[in-house]
C-alpha cells in the first residue's frame, strides 16, 4: 500500500513522544534536575528524552576533560610555591603560541632561577589542545574543568596571568583524582629507587 | 611484490618515454620525475595502457630557495593497489605545466587550488581562477618567500615568548593598516566583483540555437543558505527549473591550514587538523598520523592499532548518521530525523570526551601511538553501544526511513553518477562507491590493521541520492561488524612507542598517507627537510574533491534537487576551505 512506511515512520515519532512520558512515570522526579537523572539520561540504555537543560542541569565532565591550562602550586610553610620552573617547554609546544613566560632571574647575580615571574595565557587564542599539560616534565601546568569563562570585557579579561592561572594542588587532585594518583605512585616509586641505589 | 611492481612500471615508462621519465632519486623520495612536455602523453599512456585511471591528488611544492616547484601527482588504479608518484618540476619564476584536466576532470578543483596558492600556471585547464583566495589578494601564499599580515617569524615556537615572554597583541604590535597589500592597481574602495563576469560568463549555455528560445536565468544558491551546511554558495544556470550548469564557489572559511601547517612543528600540527572536517576528528588525527609515522619509519603498538581503528570506526558512524539525518533536513523533514540521527552521537562523544578529553576536537593520535590508553569501562560502554544500542538505534533508522515513500521519490534516480564519471572526477567515499565502484582504502590499499578485519566494501548501483544513503547505511553495519572484531580481540600492551616526545625527529623525505575517511579518502602530504617543521604540508580534503562531481550530478535537475543532492555528498565546510 503507498503510504504504508510512511505511517511506520510517523509510528516511531509517536513511540519517540510516548517514550519520554512512560520514563516520567516511572522514574518520577528524580528524573531531573538531579545528577542521578542526568546519569541515567546520558546511559546507552535510556529511551526517550535526551536533552540536559543547560544551566540548570550540567553533565558532569570526565577526568580528563581539558579546557583552560592553570599552574599547580604547592604550599610550603604557608606560603605559595608554584611547581613551574619556566623551562619553556609548554611554550615551545604550544601550537597558537598563547603561552608567553619571562623566566625570573637573581636580582643579586642576575643568573636565571628556576621559577617564573611572569606568565601569561591569552584564552582567546588559546586551543584547549592539552599539549602544554601533557608534555610538561614537572606537573606543573593541567587543563582545568572549569569551562564557564564568557565576559563582557575584551581586552584584559581573556589574558590570564599568574595570579589567576595559579591554583592550589589540592584543587588539581579534587578535579583530576586518578591522574594525581598516579603522579604521586610515580614519585614514591622514583624516590625508592633513588634510596636503593 | 612492491619492488616487482615499481620495476615493471619503470621499464615500461623508459622504454616509452626514455630520458622523459627519471625515477625521483633523491632520499626519501619516491615515484617519476617527468618532463614537462611529455607530461600529458606520460598521462595518457599511464591511464589508457596501464590502467591508472584514478588521479587522487594534484598538489604542488615550493622548493625556494631551490629554483624551481614541483608538482605531485598521486594516481591510483581504482582496482586497487599502492600509489604512483608522479612529479613535474618547473622553474620559479615561469611555473606552468601542461594541465591534465582533459584526461581527469577530477584535477579541476585541484589545479585551481594549486594556482590559488602557489601560483601555478595550468596551461590548457579551461577556467583558471582562484578558488580559496579573492581577487583581491595579492601573492600566492603558499610560496616560501610569501608572508602573512601579522608574520612573525617563519617557523613556531616564536622566540618571543620565552624566556623573555613579555606579553603583547599581535594587532598591537602591528596594525591590521599596515601591512596590508593588495595587488598591483587594486583598489578596495573602488572595487566591484568584476571578476564574475568570468564566474558567471563561464557558465556554459548548452543548446542555445535550439530553435525554442527560452530565458535562462542564473542563480546564486548562497552563501548563505541554510542548506549549504556553511558558506558555500552555488551558481546556478537554469533553464525553466533545470539546471543546465553549475558552478560551486568556496573558500569563504579559508584560513591557509596548509600555510599554518608549514610554520608548525609536526606534532603541533595534530590539534590542527582536529579543525578540518570537525565532525570526524579522530580520523583526520589517523591519516596525518600515518604520513608522519611513514616519514619516521615507525609502527605503533598492536593495542594503539586496536584503539586506533576503534576511534576510526566510531567516528564513520556518527558521521553517517550525521550525514544522513541532515540529508533528511535537505529533503525538508525539518530536524526530526536529524535530532533522532545524533542522539547516539552524543554517547559516542562522551566515548571520545573521556579517553581523549574533547567531544569534537580530540587530538587523540600521536606518532607511534595514542596519547593514553583506554581504561577498561570505557571498553564497556563501548561494548554495550556496539552491541545494542547502535544496531538498534539503526534497524529503526532503516524501518523509519529506508522504505519511507516520500524519501525514496526524492531520492531514487536523482544526482546520477555514473562509474565512469565517479572515478574521472575523482570522487570518494560513498559517493565513489554508491556510483558502482567498490573502492575502499581499507581493502584497496589497506592500511593498520584492516587487512586482518573482516568487513564488507558497501556499494551501490544506480550511483543515485538513494544510493549514498544506503551505502551510508551498509556501512554502519560493518563498521559495527569491525568494531565487535576489535572489541573481542584487542590486546594488552603499550599504546605509545617510545617515550613521548615534543621534538619529534623526522628525516628528510615525502610521505603520503591516506585513510578511508567517512566523507572519502583523507589523504596528506608531508615533505620534510630535516627540520623540526614540514616543508610541506598537503591536505588532500575528501570534501573538497567530491565536490568537482557536483556539477555532473545537477545537470538536468531540478533546482529543488540541487540541495538534496549537495546534501548526499556530505560536505563539511571547514575541509572544504582549509
Amino acid at each position: 500500500m503507498n503510504g504504508l512506511w510512511i505511517l511506520r515512520g510517523l509510528g516511531i515519532t509517536l513511540k519517540h513522544f510516548i517514550e519520554t512520558y512512560i520514563e516520567d512515570l516511572r522514574e518520577g522526579k528524580k528524573r531531573y534536575f538531579t545528577a542521578q537523572g542526568i546519569e541515567q539520561r546520558r546511559n546507552s540504555k535510556t529511551r526517550g528524552i535526551f536533552t540536559v537543560q543547560y544551566p540548570e542541569e550540567k553533565l558532569p565532565v570526565p577526568e580528563e576533560f581539558r579546557y583552560i591550562p592553570f599552574l599547580v602550586y604547592e604550599e610550603v610553610d604557608g606560603r605559595q610555591k608554584l611547581r613551574c620552573t619556566a623551562c619553556g617547554i609548554c611554550a615551545k609546544v604550544c601550537p597558537p603560541q598563547c603561552i608567553w613566560i619571562v623566566r625570573s632571574t637573581d636580582s643579586e647575580t642576575g643568573r636565571p632561577v628556576p621559577a617564573p615571574s611572569e606568565f601569561y595565557i591569552d584564552v582567546d587564542i588559546c586551543m584547549n589542545c592539552g599539549f602544554c599539560a601533557e608534555y610538561c616534565p614537572f606537573d606543573a601546568i593541567k587543563m582545568d574543568h572549569d569551562y564557564e569563562i564568557a565576559s563582557y570585557d575584551r581586552q584584559k579579561a581573556h589574558i590570564f596571568d599568574l595570579q589567576k592561572l595559579a591554583k592550589p594542588v589540592t584543587y588539581y587532585a579534587k578535579i583530576r583524582p586518578g591522574n594525581y594518583a598516579k603522579e604521586q605512585r610515580m614519585l614514591v616509586e622514583k624516590e625508592t629507587a633513588k634510596t636503593l641505589s | 611484490m612492491t619492488n616487482h611492481w615499481i620495476e615493471t612500471l619503470t621499464n615500461h615508462l623508459s622504454e616509452r618515454f626514455g630520458e622523459a621519465v627519471q625515477p625521483d632519486s633523491r632520499p626519501g623520495y619516491h615515484g617519476f620525475i617527468v618532463k614537462t612536455e611529455k607530461l600529458l602523453e606520460v598521462f595518457q599512456s599511464l591511464r589508457d595502457e596501464l590502467g591508472f585511471d584514478y588521479l587522487s591528488s594534484v598538489t604542488g611544492v615550493d622548493y625556494y630557495p631551490e629554483p624551481f616547484m614541483e608538482v605531485v601527482y598521486h594516481l591510483y588504479k581504482s582496482t586497487g593497489g599502492p600509489a604512483l608518484v608522479l612529479k613535474a618540476q618547473v622553474p620559479r619564476d615561469t611555473p606552468i605545466v601542461p594541465s591534465v584536466v582533459s584526461l581527469y576532470p577530477g584535477a579541476e578543483f585541484q589545479e585551481r587550488e594549486a594556482w590559488d596558492l602557489l601560483g601555478i600556471r595550468f596551461e590548457g585547464h579551461h577556467d583558471l581562477r582562484r578558488i580559496l583566495m579573492w581577487e583581491g589578494f595579492a601573492g600566492h601564499p603558499l610560496r616560501k618567500d610569501w608572508r602573512e599580515p601579522f608574520f612573525e617569524e617563519e617557523t613556531k615556537p616564536f622566540k618571543s615568548r620565552w624566556p623573555q615572554g613579555h606579553f603583547s597583541r599581535a594587532e598591537d604590535r602591528n596594525p591590521y593598516r599596515n601591512n596590508l597589500s593588495y595587488p598591483t592597481g587594486f583598489d578596495p574602495e573602488k572595487w566591484v566583483p568584476e571578476k564574475d563576469e568570468l564566474l558567471y560568463g563561464g557558465l556554459h549555455f548548452a543548446g542555445e540555437d535550439s530553435d525554442i528560445k527560452t530565458e535562462y536565468v542564473v542563480v546564486n544558491l548562497g552563501p548563505q543558505h541554510p542548506s549549504t551546511h556553511g558558506v558555500f554558495r552555488m551558481v546556478v544556470l537554469l533553464d525553466g527549473e533545470k539546471v543546465m550548469d553549475l558552478k560551486p564557489v568556496m573558500g569563504y572559511l579559508h584560513r591557509n591550514h596548509e600555510k599554518i601547517g608549514e610554520r608548525n612543528t609536526f606534532l603541533q600540527n595534530m590539534p590542527f587538523t582536529d579543525r578540518l572536517d570537525y565532525i570526524c576528528s579522530m580520523s583526520n588525527n589517523f591519516g596525518y598520523a600515518l604520513a608522519v609515522e611513514k616519514l619516521m619509519g615507525i609502527q605503533p603498538p598492536e593495542r594503539a592499532e586496536y584503539i586506533r581503528v576503534m576511534m576510526a570506526e566510531l567516528t564513520r558512524f556518527l558521521n553517517h548518521m550525521f550525514s544522513i539525518g541532515f540529508l533528511l533536513n535537505d529533503l525538508g523533514a525539518f530536524f526530526t530525523p536529524s535530532l533522532y540521527a545524533i542522539e547516539e552521537r552524543e554517547l559516542i562523544l562522551d566515548i571520545f570526551e573521556e579517553v581523549s578529553g574533547s567531544r569534537m576536537m580530540c587530538n587523540y593520535f600521536r606518532f607511534g601511538g595514542v596519547v593514553r590508553d583506554v581504561p577498561e569501562y570505557v571498553l564497556d560502554k563501548i561494548e554495550a553501544l556496539v552491541y545494542d544500542r547502535l544496531p538498534r538505534k539503526l534497524d529503526e533508522f532503516e524501518r523509519y526511513l529506508t522504505h519511507n515513500e516520500i524519501l525514496r521519490s526524492r531520492c531514487e534516480g536523482v544526482g546520477v553518477l555514473t562509474p565512469e564519471q565517479a572515478i574521472a572526477l575523482s570522487a570518494a567515499g560513498p559517493v565513489l562507491r554508491a556510483s558502482g565502484v567498490p573502492y575502499d582504502v581499507r581493502r584497496a590499499d589497506p592500511y593498520s590493521i584492516y587487512e586482518r578485519l573482516e568487513f564488507d566494501v558497501a556499494y551501490g548501483i544506480h550511483g543515485d541520492i538513494y544510493d549514498r544513503y544506503l551505502v551510508r547505511i551498509e556501512e554502519m553495519r560493518q563498521s559495527l561488524r569491525i568494531l565487535r572484531q576489535v572489541l573481542k580481540d584487542i590486546p594488552d600492551g603499550p599504546v605509545m612507542v617510545g617515550k613521548p616526545q615534543f621534538q619529534v625527529r623526522v628525516p628528510s623525505g615525502e610521505a603520503y598517507g591516506r585513510v578511508e575517511g567517512p566523507k572519502g579518502e583523507l589523504g596528506f602530504y608531508v615533505v620534510s627537510n630535516g627540520k623540526p617543521n614540514p616543508w610541506r604540508y598537503h591536505v588532500r580534503a575528501p570534501s573538497f574533491i567530491n565536490l568537482t562531481s557536483l556539477k555532473s550530478m545537477a545537470y538536468g535537475s531540478k533546482v529543488a534537487d540541487l540541495v538534496a543532492i549537495l546534501g548526499s555528498i556530505d560536505i563539511v565546510l571547514g575541509e572544504v576551505d582549509r
